[in-house]
């Protein structure tokens, strides 16, 4: 089930790469246009990775369902021999293997560009790591809820972004306290943030997907 | 694959909306037969399919399945596990080719599969390592047809199995219907043209 939704990730039409072009891009755009100034730029790298890590893994997450519905391959997951629960799992993972984790893996040479230190850049890369899993699961709840919505890429940032708030505040403000050589604890509770969404987000995803079913 | 004994509903209603589709619905079908539910547009063919997969909440009565071994199986999701299921959409990724489909959903069902063989009962062997995006309609529908029969589930629901399908495709869907009932299956096709076999006949929305 993983291993499919990653080759479909991988082929024509797939979004992979798209995010991860969307990720780059926009992180370099921003030195250009605030200008050259190191002591700024460093204090405003993590921020800006994370929003963008954030909607570019937005951008992949309104099809997650969608196209299973649209073409009924939905319908054929749902009497397999995984439960809802387990189907949506398992593409939160997919997506996050698809999604999160080469966007964490390329950010460290994005960081370059903002001359962030190495040390802050260990933490920024370990934010990542450990809070690109809830973007992934919290979208997939909005994701099940927008199924059938035409458009529903647009609903879905309404609906999933407020929710994704502490992420992008636990993920940058660790980095921030690298900066400023403190510790704030923020890297355990943005662990124990993706944890929590992991283990429920399933159930609401699956649980969206069953009003679909029904429609 | 569990056997059946048969498949019984009993005063059904199902409403969509506040709009009643059907109501005191009631049949009994054995295993090894087919039904063909007939109706025009709109009379709640695909809907009472649907309700039977256990996609739709019945608005009253009851569905139970009867086994050979075993307690009949009232709960929808479990019925859900004995359905295989071919809707009016065929459910197939464009980017994969035929065989990586049958590939996926007999893995994902645990089922062992002669992928070559399958692929070549239904006269898609020279078009299996194409994307499924450049097959026809009509081989589309046959490769939905291959993936339904190696699922190996007992209780065929199937959605105008015939759409697309030219005359010697028609045929092959009306053998393996024949052969599942021969092994001791059910199907329930909700059709607008004859099957081209023996089967009861259940009239909707008259």
């Amino acid at each position: 089930m993983i291993r499919r939704d990653i080759v479909l990730a991988g082929r024509a039409g797939g979004n992979a790469t798209l995010a991860l072009s969307f990720f780059a891009a926009t992180v370099s755009l921003f030195p250009l246009g605030v200008g050259v100034n190191p002591s700024f730029l460093d204090r405003i790298a993590a921020g800006v990775i994370w929003v963008a890590a954030v909607l570019a893994c937005l951008l992949s997450l309104d099809r997650l369902f969608q196209v299973d519905y649209e073409d009924g391959s939905l319908d054929l997951l749902a009497l397999g021999p995984l439960s809802l629960e387990g189907v949506a799992l398992s593409k939160i993972l997919s997506h996050w293997l698809t999604t999160g984790l080469p966007l964490t893996a390329v950010s460290p040479l994005l960081a370059l560009l903002y001359q962030l230190p190495a040390s802050a850049t260990v933490v920024l890369v370990a934010s990542l790591a450990l809070g690109t899993p809830a973007v992934s699961a919290i979208g997939a709840i909005g994701a099940g809820l927008t199924a059938s919505v035409r458009r529903g890429g647009l609903i879905l940032p309404l609906i999933v972004l407020p929710l994704l708030s502490p992420a992008v505040i636990f993920g940058a403000g660790a980095v921030l306290a690298a900066l400023d050589h403190v510790s704030n604890g923020a890297l355990p509770l943005l662990a124990a943030f993706s944890l929590a969404a992991m283990l429920l987000a399933p159930f609401a995803a699956a649980a969206a997907l069953r009003l679909h079913l029904a429609a | 694959m569990p056997e059946l004994g048969g498949l019984d509903c009993h005063n059904l209603a199902l409403a969509r909306g506040r709009h009643v589709v059907f109501r005191e619905l009631n049949f009994e079908i054995a295993a090894g037969e087919t039904l063909s539910v007939e109706g025009p547009n709109g009379a709640g063919k695909t809907s009472l399919l649907r309700l039977l997969a256990g996609f739709l909440e019945p608005l009253a009565g009851t569905v139970l399945v009867r086994l050979k071994a075993g307690p009949a199986v009232a709960d929808a999701e479990e019925r859900g596990r004995l359905v295989g299921w071919l809707g009016h959409q065929d459910g197939l990724k464009p980017q994969l080719t035929p065989a990586e489909t049958l590939r996926f959903f007999a893995s994902y069902h645990a089922k062992s599969c002669d992928v070559g063989a399958a692929l070549g009962d239904v006269g898609l062997g020279r078009v299996q390592d194409l994307p499924v995006s450049f097959l026809s309609a009509g081989q589309k529908r046959r490769l939905a047809l291959a993936r339904l029969r190696l699922m190996q589930r007992p209780l065929w629901l199937l959605d105008e199995p015939l759409s697309a399908l030219d005359a010697a495709g028609r045929k092959l869907a009306g053998e393996l219907i024949g052969a599942h009932c021969a092994g001791g299956g059910m199907v329930i096709a909700a059709t607008h043209e004859p099957l081209g076999l023996d089967c009861r006949r259940l009239a909707l929305g008259a």
